[in-house]
């Protein structure tokens, strides 16, 4: 039991970092329609760029705000030079624009800063925690995760309240709507892509301090499209919800069917969960119920 | 001037549905041909064939594969490089362990069991539809490598899991040399692309469009997702498990199973975009570009005098790939192909503008 427990929570904190990508995501997603393959792109270029930052000698606080001047601008140049000129075309133009972005992002940062794994050590404690009369343990970095993660939505929550934060639910609802009442699309959308680029500096920061910030994050992002799908294209809980699915089951998965299979299912597990539940339920947990009209 | 329909009047039925209906595409579609099976042989040395011609055959047979998916079913997959490792992968098991299977017979048969993989994890397309197929799709990518990996049996518990292909010959014709590697990659993939151009004119290609236009729509008059979306899967795997085969038989010659990873799906989807969705010729415009690509990177860079470390160059070679997509996605969503078509149509009123 207590090893199941172990098992689980290992999970559901490897779930935590899942939904730290998949939030950036569903923000782009639901104020633009635009599916953005470079979320993980993006974590990797903030995390390559933090950790340059901070390996110049640059204090941490000052890194970290030039590295969210960085995520803005890069928002800034991303709309201005490849959204902008892709008003009205297909969803699918617009995916595959964004792998365009993705490669870029993903040289670019590189060609910067190197190919190395660099560590990244930003003062959160990583010793171990026992519970249970030292039964189970837990690593209280995954702690502090879920506690950033849970900022993140608070403050993502806070945010959806304010004046700018109704402007994005407005483009989300309707493009047409909302600029005929005078919201600036173009605004809009460079202020979503900066929220987008601040989530993924935290993921970048979160995943970097964990594995080291190195290109395989951009691979390891892609876990996120199983969670996006599970959670729902459009739901910030159902992406942190989806995440914690996610984590918990490929764990569990891995460690209790693994076994049957020679082990190393975690690589394909959330898919086929994802797949599994989408046969049941198309939208996702919380996605909008899509109705079509010819 | 050279080019134009008018005047050109045609008087049966026949030539109205003929594949080239004026003489002049004719002609050139000829003259293609002869330098392809001719002229190529004549010149090209084993560099080219190796580096260049035989992976450009083969990818494009999978692009086209893709092709018909993405481009004419609008089903957006992840999924190739997965399909072409069921093509590779079932292609050498016939070959190893059916002694005498007729090269072409093998090849047949590596496409029929990818198109029924492949129908397979088509079914989510029924239900589920744009980008959460597209990431249903990725659930085959990463689960089939692991499976090529896992099961030991589909690659003779091979200790280094490297799958070696055995000696080609084709009815008494031992393929060894490139030139002659290169002809028979040429004589699978004219068949295949002639193939699919037929299907795409007639009833299967105008349901998938249907499809894809509209599904909605399509089902109102009569047309049956079911049956369009699920043919559409099988035939797009038969091709790109064709192509598989043929990668690993004709071009790599030995290969590790998991090797048919993500890369080689957005490599072919990069492709179709690059080349023009929904166009058979766009497939080969986009694979020839693709592949270039990184060739010209590599190659001019020192040419002009500038001395690249290669990590530089990958990088480089990364960011001026995702430039390029941006770029031609903005200029030209309809890729290389629509550019061909605007070239003729260009050509049929020069010299005048109109």
């Amino acid at each position: 039991m207590a090893f199941f427990l172990e098992v689980l929570i290992g999970g559901l904190m490897a779930g935590v970092m899942y939904s730290l990508v998949a939030l950036g995501f569903v923000l782009i997603f639901k104020a633009s329609g635009v599916f953005n393959f470079a979320q993980g792109a993006m974590v990797l270029f903030a995390g390559l760029f933090f950790v340059g930052f901070t390996e110049l000698g640059v204090p941490m606080w000052l890194a970290l705000l030039l590295t969210v001047g960085v995520m803005v601008l890069l928002a800034g140049v991303i709309e201005r030079l490849v959204l902008r000129h892709l008003v009205n075309q297909e969803g699918i133009i617009l995916f595959m624009a964004t792998i365009g972005v993705s490669f870029f992002l993903d040289g670019f940062g590189q060609l910067i800063w190197g190919s190395n794994v660099r560590q990244l050590d930003i003062g959160i404690p990583t010793d171990p925690i026992f519970l249970m009369d030292g039964e189970i343990l837990i690593q209280s970095f995954d702690l502090w995760a879920a506690l950033v993660a849970g900022t993140l939505l608070a403050a993502l929550v806070v945010f959806q309240k304010t004046r700018t934060g109704r402007a994005l639910r407005a483009v989300a609802d309707d493009h047409q709507a909302a600029q005929s009442v005078g919201i600036p699309l173009n605004v809009i959308w460079i202020i979503v892509w900066a929220i987008a680029g601040l989530v993924a500096l935290v993921a970048g920061v979160m995943w970097g301090s964990k594995l080291g910030v190195q290109p395989a994050i951009v691979s390891l992002a892609l876990k996120a499209l199983p969670v996006l799908i599970l959670g729902g294209f459009t739901s910030i809980p159902g992406a942190i919800l989806g995440g914690l699915i996610i984590g918990a089951g490929e764990k569990l998965a891995e460690v209790y069917i693994g076994p049957l299979f020679g082990g190393g299912i975690e690589n394909w597990f959330a898919y086929v969960l994802a797949l599994g539940f989408l046969l049941i339920r198309p939208q996702g947990l919380f996605g909008e119920k899509l109705i079509e009209r010819v | 001037m050279l080019y134009r329909e008018s005047g050109q009047y045609k008087t049966t039925y026949g030539a109205d549905q003929a594949i080239f209906t004026i003489p002049q595409d004719r002609v050139f579609f000829a003259l293609l041909m002869l330098v392809a099976f001719v002229g190529i042989p004549l010149v090209a040395t084993n560099y080219v064939y190796t580096a260049l011609l035989i992976p450009f055959l083969c990818l494009s047979l999978a692009a086209l594969g893709l092709n018909i998916l993405t481009g004419y079913c609008g089903q957006l997959s992840l999924g190739t490089g997965a399909f072409m490792g069921v093509g590779a992968v079932a292609a050498w098991n016939l070959a190893t362990r059916v002694p005498d299977l007729n090269l072409v017979v093998i090849f047949i048969l590596a496409g029929l069991v990818t198109a029924a993989v492949g129908m397979f994890f088509g079914l989510p397309s029924l239900r589920i539809k744009g980008f959460y197929l597209a990431v249903a799709t990725l659930a085959a990518q990463f689960f089939l490598p692991w499976l090529f990996v896992k099961w030991g049996w589909l690659t003779n518990h091979a200790a280094s899991g490297v799958i070696t292909v055995p000696p080609l010959t084709l009815l008494g014709w031992s393929i060894d040399t490139p030139m002659e590697k290169y002809l028979f990659a040429l004589g699978v993939v004219a068949i295949l692309a002639l193939g699919a151009k037929n299907m795409i004119r007639s009833n299967p290609g105008r349901q998938w469009m249907a499809i894809r236009d509209m599904d909605i729509a399509a089902e109102i008059i009569g047309i049956r997702p079911v049956v369009a979306k699920l043919t559409a899967f099988a035939v797009s795997s038969f091709y790109i498990g064709v192509a598989g085969a043929l990668y690993l038989f004709v071009y790599l010659g030995s290969a590790e199973p998991d090797g048919f990873g993500i890369n080689l799906s957005f490599q072919a989807l990069f492709m179709i975009i690059i080349g023009g969705l929904g166009s058979i010729l766009g497939s080969f415009l986009g694979a020839f570009f693709i592949l270039l690509l990184p060739i010209f990177l590599t190659r001019v860079p020192p040419m002009l005098g500038f001395d690249l470390s290669t990590a530089l160059v990958s990088h480089l070679e990364f960011m001026v790939f995702g430039a390029l997509i941006v770029f031609f996605l903005i200029v030209e969503p309809h890729g290389l192909a629509r550019l061909w078509q605007i070239t003729k149509e260009k050509l049929r009123v020069w010299p005048f503008p109109y």
